[in-house]
């Protein structure tokens, strides 16, 4: 099949790319001299598997991945709701798009403290600020999509009475695939920084809280262990679920 | 029992359709001819109920199906459920539609890997899995070579002699009217009325 050809075709190139990476930031801290300041990969990597085995990183992974979790799936579950609702009815998206614009313009900062001001240095607020930032940039992606759904499918699905559940998930829900897949990688990404900064701010545990309490004590090394332990963690998960994910939803036009 | 009577159909404030009145009773075809762009799919989509937006009356049975210029399959979903749902029939009820267009070999393909005829094909054998009352084709063997073309009118023809169905078939080719119709009709003017073609 064509998607794990290419999976595996790409490997080989990802790996040598990943390689250069790390031999140049190698190259970088000899040429800094000060590991303080830029450490190595050789200094940095026994931190991580340290932190690893004391079970210290996984706990605070988890906390993490918790909070990503849970507003991904808000953002992307109320991102297409309101993108589809816009790109289908145009009154709609006549009066909600000044909304739109202003989230969309609204500092991730400003969100931030507002909730932890309104809401309180709690959970639903750290995840509520991730999720509103988050939401304006996925209603954008799914509203174009729905724009450009077929409209001969409509037709199909109103003449055949195709039932609502059926015409969502059988002629839209393909179409917007995607759209989706689009928000959801461009989603994640942005989701994970912020949940960092979420966590930095007010938060005492989770990945960013650790990077918090490293830079308050100046050392280099443990906040490049915890910041690059987790973006493993995220690549995976985007090589792991998200890439077969659009794999086997695209399967058909590779057929 | 297809029963129109169309006063008037506009397009924003352009006039397409005048009076437009017909009638076509169960295991009739009615061809509608007529030049390119005079309202012939307009007329198609009133009678499918995509169209509201008229002055007049029209009564047609609940169950309807139609083929479409395109094949206007689900591309991402294979020949069967294709068939299976957007119809509603079970797998072997779809499997014995297949096998009446000659795609038995094909339910597991998706329509890309169709050829055009094909996928003409199947789109035929949904509009007919659906057990209409009513079928509406609009220029169904358009972009296809003759060959391709002789075969579908069979295969059409054999598919609607089997039914009572009360079929409204819009074309520009007066061949293909001739041979499935049992009344022609040419839709003609500005706004476009009806005028009886005697073959």
């Amino acid at each position: 099949m064509q998607p794990e050809a290419d999976l595996t075709g790409n490997l080989p190139v990802a790996a040598i790319s990943i390689l250069a990476l790390i031999f140049s930031w190698w190259g970088l801290a000899i040429l800094n001299g000060d590991p303080t300041v830029l450490p190595s990969p050789w200094q940095v990597f026994p931190l991580a598997v340290s932190e690893l085995l004391s079970g210290e990183l996984l706990r605070h992974l988890a906390v993490t991945l918790r909070r990503v979790a849970l507003a991904f799936v808000i953002a992307m579950a109320m991102g297409v709701a309101i993108g589809l609702l816009m790109g289908r009815s145009s009154g709609t998206d006549r009066w909600l798009d000044p909304w739109l614009i202003v989230f969309l313009n609204l500092p991730a900062l400003v969100v931030i403290v507002l909730c932890y001001l309104w809401i309180g240095l709690n959970e639903v607020a750290a995840v509520a600020a991730v999720a509103i930032n988050k939401i304006p940039t996925v209603v954008v992606t799914i509203r174009e999509g729905t724009r450009a759904l077929d409209r001969q499918l409509n037709d199909v699905a109103a003449i055949f009475r195709m039932s609502g559940w059926a015409r969502f998930w059988h002629i839209i829900l393909p179409q917007l695939g995607p759209y989706i897949a689009s928000a959801g990688r461009s989603g994640i990404s942005l989701i994970w920084k912020i949940v960092l900064v979420v966590e930095f701010l007010g938060r005492s545990d989770g990945i960013g809280f650790k990077i918090h309490l490293y830079f308050q004590l100046f050392d280099v090394g443990m906040v490049l262990a915890y910041a690059l332990s987790f973006v493993v963690v995220m690549l995976a998960i985007e090589g792991l679920l998200v890439r077969p994910w659009e794999a086997r939803a695209t399967r058909w036009r590779r057929a | 029992m297809i029963s129109v009577a169309i006063d008037n159909k506009s397009i924003g404030i352009t006039p397409v359709l005048g009076c437009v009145a017909f009638q076509v009773g169960a295991g009739e075809t009615l061809a509608v001819v007529g030049p390119s762009g005079v309202g012939k799919t307009t007329l198609l989509r009133v009678l499918a109920g995509l169209d509201a937006d008229f002055v007049g009356q029209v009564k047609v049975p609940e169950r309807r199906a139609m083929v479409f210029q395109e094949p206007a399959l689900l591309p991402w979903r294979s020949a069967l459920q294709n068939l299976t749902l957007t119809t509603g029939i079970d797998e072997s009820t779809a499997r014995e539609a297949l096998g009446e267009v000659g795609l038995s070999d094909f339910a597991d393909r998706f329509p890309g890997q169709l050829s055009l005829g094909q996928q003409r094909r199947l789109s035929l054998a949904r509009a007919f899995s659906a057990a209409p009352d009513m079928l509406l084709m609009d220029e169904p063997f358009v972009s296809l070579d003759v060959s391709l073309v002789s075969e579908m009118l069979d295969l059409t023809e054999r598919l609607l002699a089997s039914r009572a169905i009360a079929t409204v078939f819009v074309t520009h080719a007066m061949a293909e009217a001739e041979r499935l119709a049992t009344r022609i009709v040419r839709l003609i003017g500005n706004p476009a009325t009806l005028e009886d073609v005697i073959s």
